[in-house]
């Protein structure tokens, strides 16, 4: 019986990050596609320079930050799949919520600021979590630019 | 300290730089009490986001930024331009977050109509 216990841990941990792990990503999705309407009016340049023609303008420096980690089920997948080698998808969409939600506290920071363009933007992953096996799969993101305030408006 | 202009491009629209001050930086290691880290990693059992280590990380940044334009002004500059930000892990639950950019003055030009 004691010999089971771990197991039966293992299996509990799996489901319950099956569930709601699954639960938490697509709420995430749903609120992250819903605030990426709000903010489709802020251009993200990634270029040096901002766009021509703009006339007065002032400039702000705005960033954003997110942690996002993996659920208990999706770390034993990639582990798994790590195994056998190939594209992980777990990982994908891990790094991926991470970045947009970076790029959207970064825009609603330059919406504060009444930025219209952010220029020259750059990212910055980081791992606070450590790098033993048990505790990996959590990813930090940094996006940082210039928000371009016109004086027109 | 808010004066202190801080941007990721090399030029600002309207302005004209009159002096270059070289490299200024400023770096910044914290973590979070046992506690906040014991409740991160129940969380990170369902995923999501880690709001300890997001609140870590903005902290961390904060100082980081805040010690570069302490700098910048004690070289008696009025912007620092190209800034950049890089972060590593030093220890398990701690963030490190590096500052850096350039020390210029400033210089407005008048206003074009």
């Amino acid at each position: 019986m004691d010999s089971l216990f771990p197991l039966i841990l293992f299996g509990v941990l799996l489901v319950t990050g099956f569930i709601f792990g699954g639960i938490a990503e697509r709420c995430h999705y749903a609120s992250i596609r819903e605030r990426e309407r709000q903010l489709a009016d802020i251009l993200l340049v990634p270029g040096k320079q901002p766009p021509e023609g703009l006339g007065d303008c002032s400039t702000a420096f705005v960033c954003g930050s997110a942690v996002i980690g993996m659920d208990y089920f999706k770390k034993a997948l990639a582990a798994f799949v790590n195994f056998l080698g190939g594209r992980i998808g777990a990982y994908e969409t891990l790094v991926e919520r991470a970045r947009r939600e970076a790029i959207l506290r970064m825009k609603e920071e330059a919406r504060r600021e009444n930025g219209r363009y952010i220029c020259n933007i750059k990212f910055s992953t980081a791992n606070i979590m450590g790098q033993k096996a048990k505790q990996a799969g959590c990813v930090e993101v940094i996006a940082y630019g210039t928000a371009i305030v016109p004086h027109d408006s | 300290m808010t004066s202190l202009l801080l941007s990721t491009m090399e030029t600002v629209p309207g302005h004209v730089i009159r002096k270059h001050l070289g490299l200024v930086q400023g770096s910044s290691v914290r973590s979070k009490h046992f506690g906040r880290d014991l409740m991160a990693s129940l969380k990170n059992m369902v995923g999501g986001e880690l709001k300890g280590y997001t609140e870590l990380l903005q902290e961390t940044r904060d100082e980081a930024l805040e010690r570069m334009q302490a700098e910048a002004v004690s070289i008696g500059a009025n912007a620092v331009l190209n800034v950049r930000l890089a972060t590593s892990s030093v220890a398990t639950g701690a963030a490190e977050v590096f500052a850096y950019g350039t020390a210029v003055v400033l210089e407005a030009l008048p206003a074009t109509a």
